[in-house]
């Protein structure tokens, strides 16, 4: 039996994956990935509240984080393309113009 | 009506605002002469008024709401009655002819402009003062006339502190400073008389103030006596705040005789006059007022007798005759203090200005013992500095007469010998001290000659200026019966009853003390100086110095003040106070540098920071859950 303690695990162990990724990828693209992975690992928890509960709202705001998910690929794609056409590479090590 | 009275108010700021546009520029003749104008424009509303006055009325105005708290209210309101309508007549009559005084006075000065804005703004602050229909419009007054003789003693701020060997004001701005201080303690006596009234009664209107005292419980009455009272000690220079008059003569001569001698420090006594329903409620602090009064009548009458600067000399002379003032309003006798009040703003302000006259003409020399034999020079300075003596001393018919015998005769009616024995004995100081200065400036040998100086009267209309004030130092005595008249219809009436005999008693011995007083002086000092015969008492240092009271001010208070806030400084302020904010100064300026390593720019190195916060907001959000 497959209850809401192991849809939670999963999204957990997803969420962890994204920000594990997010933290050691040197990558853009990559980085791009792991918040993907994030944020349907947010999504995946978001579904499976709502149907424990039989509410409809966390459906919902799973649909928007896609929709959100998608226009900042969108955006963020572009501006990685642009980077890449000045710079001639994606590696985070280049972005370094706010040293403190 | 109300239009003479705005314009008796108002005229005065209108002139001082326009001098204030100058006040920058070099000397430009006109503000003098508009300002002036402009006085006499004030000076002919308050004949009207008083005109009006006359014929039973009262013009009380209220121009606009001024405080509205709750239920605190007060109005900017403005009342004309017999007493303030004296009072403006005298203020406006002196200033208008101290302005025009001051133009010839003032001549080759680099502050002229600024000179004649100061001046005008006091005698506006001096109207409202005494125009004002509730404590607190007084008090707006009263701060107002401190703000411009604290600005006007200390008009020749760029002058150089010097020790109180050479000057015993020590420097200009150092007296201004003085003066102020001295009345800062007054006036919160002053402020707490106030708040007791309206904490009281719940308002501050005069009118409503005076018909309701009387509900108030005797002791509570006679501390609202004594805290009014206190401020008027400041203002009007009463022992033990005294000091400050003296060394406000740094200021130019024209305002001591306007500010010094005629009008500010009679504002205490014009508060004690216009308070008489309060004191003579309370006997026993008129009593008191009296007796200190008398007091300082003959102490500073004694600082006089030997001092050698001009304006000091006269100062003290104005000290003593306050003290008379406060003799007879102590005593009930609020009208005599009332008429002593201006008859002697007559005679001291000329005085004063003739004393200015001989000083500028010596070059701004102070000391009377390089002066003498200057009645040749200086003869229309000379005749009416001797007209103001007369009336200082106390001889018929002068002014100074008929006011100076009523308040010895109510002392003596009352049978307070003793007091009238002190102020007898101070009518014959003030006649030796008066002619002791007229002889030694006037007459005897000619000591400017081998100060190189050449000496001249004064231009025509300075002259001009003084003539109305003398010939009111001469007369005024005589408006004595239409001046009581007037008054009483809204002072209590007062009259001392002696004995015929007694009358005749009392004007002999006053009148002989005087003249005697006179008759040594002048004796004395046609043969030379005199003053050895004080010394020989071994009295003379003591007087010289002023009974040493300011050198003991200044051991007792002035240094252990010092000392105090010195400590207050180093220890209190800077290592606690200061330490405190500089502590935490250093502890953010230190967490910042050190966090400021975070900021590589690297992203890689954000996003780690960015998780690490996010799992400590998650505990902190497990770990701390309301309600739970």
């Amino acid at each position: 039996m497959i209850t809401l303690t192991h849809y939670l695990v999963l999204s957990g162990i997803l969420f962890s994956i994204g920000l594990a990724g997010v933290i050691r990828r040197k990558n853009l693209l990559l980085l791009f990935f792991s918040t993907e992975i994030m944020l349907n690992a947010v999504n995946i928890g978001f579904a499976a509240v709502a149907k424990f509960y039989g509410d409809l709202t966390g459906q919902m705001v799973a649909f928007f984080i896609i929709a959100v998910a998608a226009s900042e690929v969108a955006v963020g794609l572009g501006l990685l393309v642009l980077w890449y056409k000045r710079n001639g590479t994606i590696d985070l090590e280049s972005m370094q113009e706010m040293k403190g | 009506m109300q239009n003479y009275l705005y314009i008796a108010l108002f005229a005065p700021l209108a002139g001082s605002l326009f001098a204030a546009i100058f006040g920058a520029r070099p000397k430009n003749v006109i503000t003098g002469i508009v300002t002036s104008l402009l006085l006499f424009v004030s000076w002919l509303a308050s004949m009207k008024l008083l005109g009006y006055v006359d014929e039973h009325h009262i013009v009380h105005v209220k121009m606009m709401d001024w405080i509205a708290a709750g239920n605190f209210n007060v109005d900017f309101g403005f009342v004309a009655d017999q007493v303030s309508v004296i009072m403006m007549v005298t203020v406006t009559t002196v200033s208008t002819l101290v302005h025009i005084y001051s133009i010839g006075y003032m001549d080759h000065d680099r502050g002229f402009n600024r000179y004649f804005s100061y001046l005008s703004a006091f005698v506006f602050s001096m109207m409202i003062l005494v125009m004002s229909d509730n404590f607190l419009g007084l008090f707006i007054g009263w701060e107002g006339v401190g703000l411009c003789s604290w600005l006007l003693i200390g008009f020749w701020y760029y002058k150089k502190d010097v020790s109180t060997k050479e000057n015993p004001a020590i420097s200009p701005a150092y007296a201004a400073n003085e003066a102020f201080v001295m009345n800062r303690i007054a006036d919160l006596g002053m402020l707490i008389g106030i708040f007791m009234i309206y904490w009281n009664l719940g308002s501050l209107d005069y009118d409503t103030v005076f018909a309701n005292i009387g509900a108030l419980d005797g002791s509570t009455i006679t501390l609202i006596g004594i805290f009014l009272f206190i401020g008027a000690m400041g203002k009007s220079a009463q022992f033990p705040l005294h000091t400050w008059l003296a060394n406000a003569m740094e200021g130019p001569t024209p305002v001591s005789a306007l500010i010094h001698a005629a009008t500010m420090v009679t504002a205490g006594v014009y508060l004690v006059v216009r308070s008489y329903e309060i004191y003579s409620l309370i006997p026993d602090v008129g009593y008191f007022i009296a007796c200190l009064g008398a007091f300082v009548a003959i102490f500073a009458a004694s600082m006089a007798l030997v001092n050698l600067e001009m304006k000091r000399i006269i100062a003290y002379s104005t000290l003593s005759q306050l003290g008379y003032m406060f003799v007879a309003a102590g005593l009930g006798a609020y009208w005599i203090a009332l008429f002593h009040l201006m008859t002697h703003a007559f005679f001291k302000s000329v005085l004063f200005l003739g004393a200015g006259n001989v000083m500028h003409a010596m070059d701004e020399e102070k000391y009377i013992n390089k002066m003498g034999g200057l009645s040749k020079v200086m003869p229309w300075t000379m005749g009416i500095m001797t007209i103001a003596s007369l009336a200082l001393a106390g001889i018929w018919p002068f002014a100074g007469f008929f006011s100076k015998d009523k308040i010895l005769e109510t002392a003596f009616s009352q049978n307070h010998y003793f007091l009238w024995f002190m102020l007898w004995i101070g009518a014959g100081m003030t006649a030796y001290y008066s002619f002791r200065l007229i002889m030694m400036v006037f007459f005897g040998e000619e000591h400017y000659k081998k100060e190189g100086k050449h000496p001249h009267e004064a231009y025509p209309y300075v002259i001009a200026a003084m003539i109305p004030l003398a010939v009111l130092a001469t007369v005024a005595g005589f408006f004595e019966h239409s001046f009581v008249e007037f008054v009483t219809q809204l002072l209590p009436e007062f009259e001392p009853h002696v004995s015929s005999g007694a009358f005749v008693f009392l004007l002999l011995v006053t009148l002989g003390i005087a003249i005697s007083g006179i008759t040594l002086a002048v004796v004395k000092f046609r043969n030379g100086n005199f003053d050895h015969f004080f010394k020989k008492l071994g009295v003379y240092d003591v007087l010289f110095n002023q009974y040493y009271i300011p050198d003991f001010y200044q051991k007792a208070i002035v240094e252990p003040y010092g000392k105090l806030s010195e400590f207050a400084w180093k220890k209190i302020d800077m290592k606690i106070v200061d330490a405190t904010v500089d502590f935490i100064a250093a502890v953010i300026y230190k967490s910042g540098d050190k966090a400021r390593a975070m900021q590589t720019g690297n992203l890689s190195t954000n996003l780690k920071w960015m998780a690490f916060g996010f799992v400590i907001l998650l505990a902190a959000a497990l770990l701390y859950r309301p309600g739970m």
